[in-house]
């Protein structure tokens, strides 16, 4: 498996083998998926009660398609295991945990010290997102997000 | 105008720390400058040919003068004493050293100003009407929206790594005085059956290499779903938009390949999902930021006569200001186009003379045009006469609004390492030609917009004449364009034939207007003579 530098989760990684997209769609039965950028994550979500890890790979860190199949499986309301993997860089992670990601497995180890930095830089945040923080708005008029 | 409140304040606070620590990290090698290329320009830093250049915000070109006073101070303490107005109506200063930005970032933030998301593959500033709150023909004020739009843009996670960068623009009257078709969203306000307010989508406009105007793809969006239809609009771009290749990565593009028809569907599908969400702030935020943008305590009922006896300033007064929806009120506009200067450009000095009269004169409000102008929206027409001798003096008072001189240039090849060939000497040779402002009058409505190379940075698809700057076989070479428009007659401008050398196209430009000339009837504008008699003739003067 891919090496889990980073967890969010209270339970530890899924350890299972990741079936491809074009497998698991073609009917596999695994609980654990991988999809690449241009994998269209809906395809997912009839299955969801099946899987317990997806795997969305960044090839390169400025694909951004990853983001909103992140975003669109925690909108169908996966509470499984989301990790990132590929070119995943300390940057992105606050942007990436907001859309739902919650370990990471870089192929870069990244410097725990700027992951740490990089998580405490922003207190608030303007967009209401699948993660459950309450939007800026929310707060300013005192309502649910 | 809108003010910050401990929220947003804490935002950029939270960025300069942020910034701070990757300047750090890129400092002591940590981050390789590949990796430190992405994040400095999500913050407007980018490398040019000779320096660092730095893009700083400016919402919907509306500031405030202690702000514009800032903006100079950091004209004369971090570059050479003056900054670049952009046709983003934000400001761009061009010899930034990388170990002083997170200062200058600071200092910003002390006046509520930053430079998040000016450039990089992300939701830039969004931009709007210069004249908003002020002009007699909107329905409303469009830079609330244009604020809540950017609160929600702002760090936006899903879209921070969008196949390219994008623009959005938010007017709010028929007359389109920011380009708004031109942009991935075009959004005008507009009321529907029942008198209630709503926005009117337009995806897929741009200029660059494939010019297009953007198609209306919805007729109404209700205030309350605002940010559920633009989030949806967002993500099938970010979903579908092309990564393969970055000339083909627009917007535009993608609605161009699937059709406008194609992409509304998926839109519509992905936005009856998002509006269940709960993505939209309730309509009590939007009023909430439409209270900063109340009218000021205008005066009622004073004159709307103005003493004329100065030619100068009579001319002046025709040509540099619009109405006022407020009797007795004006809204002047401050050429940053003078004889032979660079479109844009204004020194620290005048700067905060601007600053000083809007305080003095204009309720404190000043605004960027997307034509490199400053615009003072409220200024008392009593007081037109005082504010007039003082730009005069200052090197501010350029007659020539509208004008063949008041053009669009981007930086070109003196500064941008983009560039094919300089604009800036086009600009400056061709406002020489037409120096005399009695002739500038006689064009008449003359839009001309110049590009150093095909992104297109200087709009010259949108100008009714357009100049394409051009590396012929390591020689500079420029193209006419003729025919477009960024207004409410949107148009793309064609090219004319072979180009030209430096002198060579302004010579044409030259040419190109005695046509019109002997060619115009009663009112017709240049664009409106073009459309009328097409290329030919002009082509027929040129090359015959």
């Amino acid at each position: 498996m891919t090496h889990v530098q980073i967890c969010y989760r209270d339970d530890a990684p899924v350890t299972d083998a990741t079936a491809s997209f074009g497998d698991f769609v073609a009917g596999s039965n695994a609980a654990a998926v991988r999809i690449e950028p241009g994998e269209d994550v809906r395809a997912l979500l009839s299955h969801l009660g099946q899987i317990s890890l997806v795997e969305v790979n960044f090839p390169a860190f400025g694909d951004g398609r990853g983001f909103s199949s992140a975003q669109i499986l925690r909108e169908a309301g996966y509470t499984g295991e989301l990790r990132a993997t590929g070119d995943v860089l300390v940057d992105q992670l606050v942007f990436l945990r907001r859309c739902g990601f919650d370990s990471f497995a870089p192929d870069k180890p990244l410097n725990l010290d700027d992951v740490e930095a990089a998580m405490s830089f922003f207190p608030e945040f303007y967009q209401n997102t699948s993660d459950g923080v309450a939007a800026i708005w929310a707060k300013r008029h005192q309502v649910a997000s | 105008m809108y003010q910050y409140d401990k929220y947003d304040q804490a935002m950029v606070d939270a960025r300069v720390a942020e910034f701070r620590d990757q300047v750090r990290r890129r400092l002591d090698g940590s981050l390789s400058e590949d990796e430190f290329k992405h994040l400095r320009l999500k913050n407007g830093l980018y490398l040019q040919l000779h320096a660092y250049m730095l893009r700083v915000a400016i919402p919907y070109g509306t500031l405030s003068s202690r702000q514009m006073h800032m903006l100079a101070h950091i004209a004369r303490t971090y570059d050479k004493g003056y900054g670049h107005f952009t046709t983003r109506q934000n400001i761009q200063y061009n010899w930034i050293n990388l170990e002083q930005t997170p200062d200058i970032l600071a200092e910003l933030a002390t006046v509520e100003m930053h430079a998040i998301q000016t450039s990089g593959n992300c939701i830039r500033n969004i931009s709007s009407d210069h004249f908003a709150g002020a002009a007699a023909d909107e329905i409303a004020d469009p830079r609330p929206w244009a604020e809540l739009l950017r609160q929600w843009s702002t760090f936006h996670p899903e879209f921070q790594l969008l196949p390219r960068k994008f623009k959005i623009a938010v007017i709010a009257s028929a007359t389109d005085r920011a380009a708004m078709r031109l942009h991935d969203i075009g959004i005008e306000l507009v009321k529907n059956a029942n008198g209630v307010l709503g926005a009117k989508f337009f995806v897929g406009g741009g200029m660059g290499r494939t010019p297009m105007i953007a198609p209306c793809i919805r007729e109404f969006v209700p205030a309350e779903e605002l940010i559920s239809y633009a989030e949806a609009c967002l993500r099938v771009y970010n979903r579908y938009g092309r990564r393969d290749n970055k000339y083909k990565a627009r917007i535009k593009i993608l609605v161009h390949e699937i059709g406008a028809e194609e992409y509304t569907r998926q839109v519509e599908e992905e936005f009856a999902h998002m509006k269940t969400l709960g993505l939209n702030p309730p309509v009590a935020e939007l009023a909430r930021i439409s209270g900063y943008f109340a009218d000021p305590g205008f005066e009622q009922g004073l004159s709307d006569e103005i003493d004329r006896s100065d030619p100068d300033f009579a001319v002046w007064v025709d040509q540099n200001t619009h109405p006022h929806k407020t009797p007795g009120y004006a809204s002047v506009t401050i050429s940053l186009k003078p004889t032979g200067g660079i479109p844009g450009d204004a020194t620290a000095d005048q700067i905060d003379l601007m600053a000083d009269l809007a305080e003095r004169f204009a309720f404190d409000e000043l605004r960027v045009t997307h034509t490199q102008n400053i615009v003072l929206a409220h200024v008392r027409k009593a007081d037109l006469y005082a504010i007039w001798q003082q730009l005069d003096a200052a090197g501010l008072a350029t007659a020539n609004l509208d004008l063949i001189s008041d053009m669009i240039a981007c930086p070109g090849l003196d500064y941008c390492s983009l560039a094919n060939a300089r604009s800036i000497p086009v600009a400056q040779k061709i406002s020489q030609r037409f120096a005399d402002t009695g002739r500038q009058r006689d064009l008449g409505e003359l839009k001309l917009k110049i590009s150093g190379c095909i992104n297109a940075c200087g709009h010259h698809h949108a100008g009714h004449i357009g100049i394409l700057g051009v590396d012929k076989k390591g020689v500079e070479n420029f193209q006419l364009l003729l025919g477009g428009s960024a207004a409410e007659d949107v148009s793309i401008a064609k090219i004319v034939g072979p180009g030209f050398d430096e002198d060579g196209v302004v010579n044409a430009v030259e040419t190109v207007t005695n046509v019109y000339l002997d060619a115009r009837q009663d009112g017709e504008r240049f664009v409106d003579t073009y459309r009328r008699i097409g290329m030919e003739p002009f082509k027929e003067a040129l090359y015959g």
